[in-house]
């Protein structure tokens, strides 16, 4: 992992999940330019696998592989799994699913740096 | 129902079912931490149950709780309703317990659950989460 990069993903997912509550202040639905930053932002968490992996191959040593391998998975599922789950109804509730969904970015790679750097759980 | 008169007359049958409207980002909510606990538990079990069996049993207790709790709010019906409040009493109970324990009794909790020290580890969202899952389900009680 490169430290660095995540804390510019996560202050990405930070800013799209502001963008987000934002809407749900204004009683907006999920409109298709969120829809296409919560796309940027997966994007930009398939770099980071990448990335890991790369590291991972060339020697990286996680506190544990397989914590760090599960997150590595459930950061590339979280938005899209979630967004489907917000858009089968579309009700400004769906605006916030999407802005908890980027929530949870930070918090996943913050515990993958924490893993990353030698945390065992 | 697109082709109700304009002014429904509210009556208890009316009430939005668990998995409508904001219900919908509170499953979320109950589903991340479903995800979360049951990873976290698996891991612990899997590779150091050992050390200590009491916590780690707790942690996929706890994330039992929170599958049926999602699971059940996902759901529409009395009968999931019902299984929906027992999830949610079961998870404020076992958060107050296990808090209470855990503050008073660290020793017995050498590594983390979700519900030790009322959930400070995860943002008190534990803590917060069934009362909110409660609060839902009395607004969305069957007739």
């Amino acid at each position: 992992m490169i430290t660095g990069y995540a804390i510019a993903v996560s202050a990405c997912a930070a800013g799209v999940a502001i963008w987000a509550f934002v809407l749900v202040v204004l009683h907006r639905e999920p409109e298709k330019p969120l829809l296409m930053g919560v796309g940027a932002l997966e994007a930009l968490l398939a770099v980071q696998v990448v990335i890991s992996v790369v590291m991972l191959i060339g020697g990286g040593e996680p506190g544990s592989l397989l914590t760090f391998l599960a997150y590595l998975v459930g950061s590339l599922l979280v938005l899209p799994l979630g967004t489907v789950w917000a858009l089968a109804e579309r009700t400004r509730s769906s605006t916030a699913i999407l802005g908890v969904l980027c929530l949870t970015v930070p918090v996943l790679l913050l515990r993958m740096v924490e893993v990353w750097g030698g945390a065992s759980a | 129902m697109p082709e109700q008169p304009a002014t429904p007359q509210r009556t208890p049958a009316d009430r939005p079912a668990t998995a409508s409207g904001p219900g919908r980002v509170l499953i979320v909510v109950y589903a991340i931490f479903a995800v979360a606990a049951t990873s976290r538990a698996g891991v612990q079990i899997a590779t150091r149950f050992d050390e200590a069996p009491v916590p780690y049993s707790l942690s996929a207790f706890a994330a039992v709780v929170y599958l049926l709790a999602t699971f059940a709010l996902a759901r529409t019906g009395t009968m999931w309703w019902r299984v929906a409040l027992a999830s949610c009493s079961v998870e404020m109970t076992g958060v107050l317990v296990v808090g209470t324990l855990s503050v008073f009794d660290s020793a017995a909790f050498p590594d983390a659950t979700v519900w030790s020290n009322f959930g400070m580890g995860y943002l008190f969202i534990p803590l917060v989460l069934p009362v909110i899952g409660l609060l839902w389900l009395r607004r969305t009680r069957p007739a």
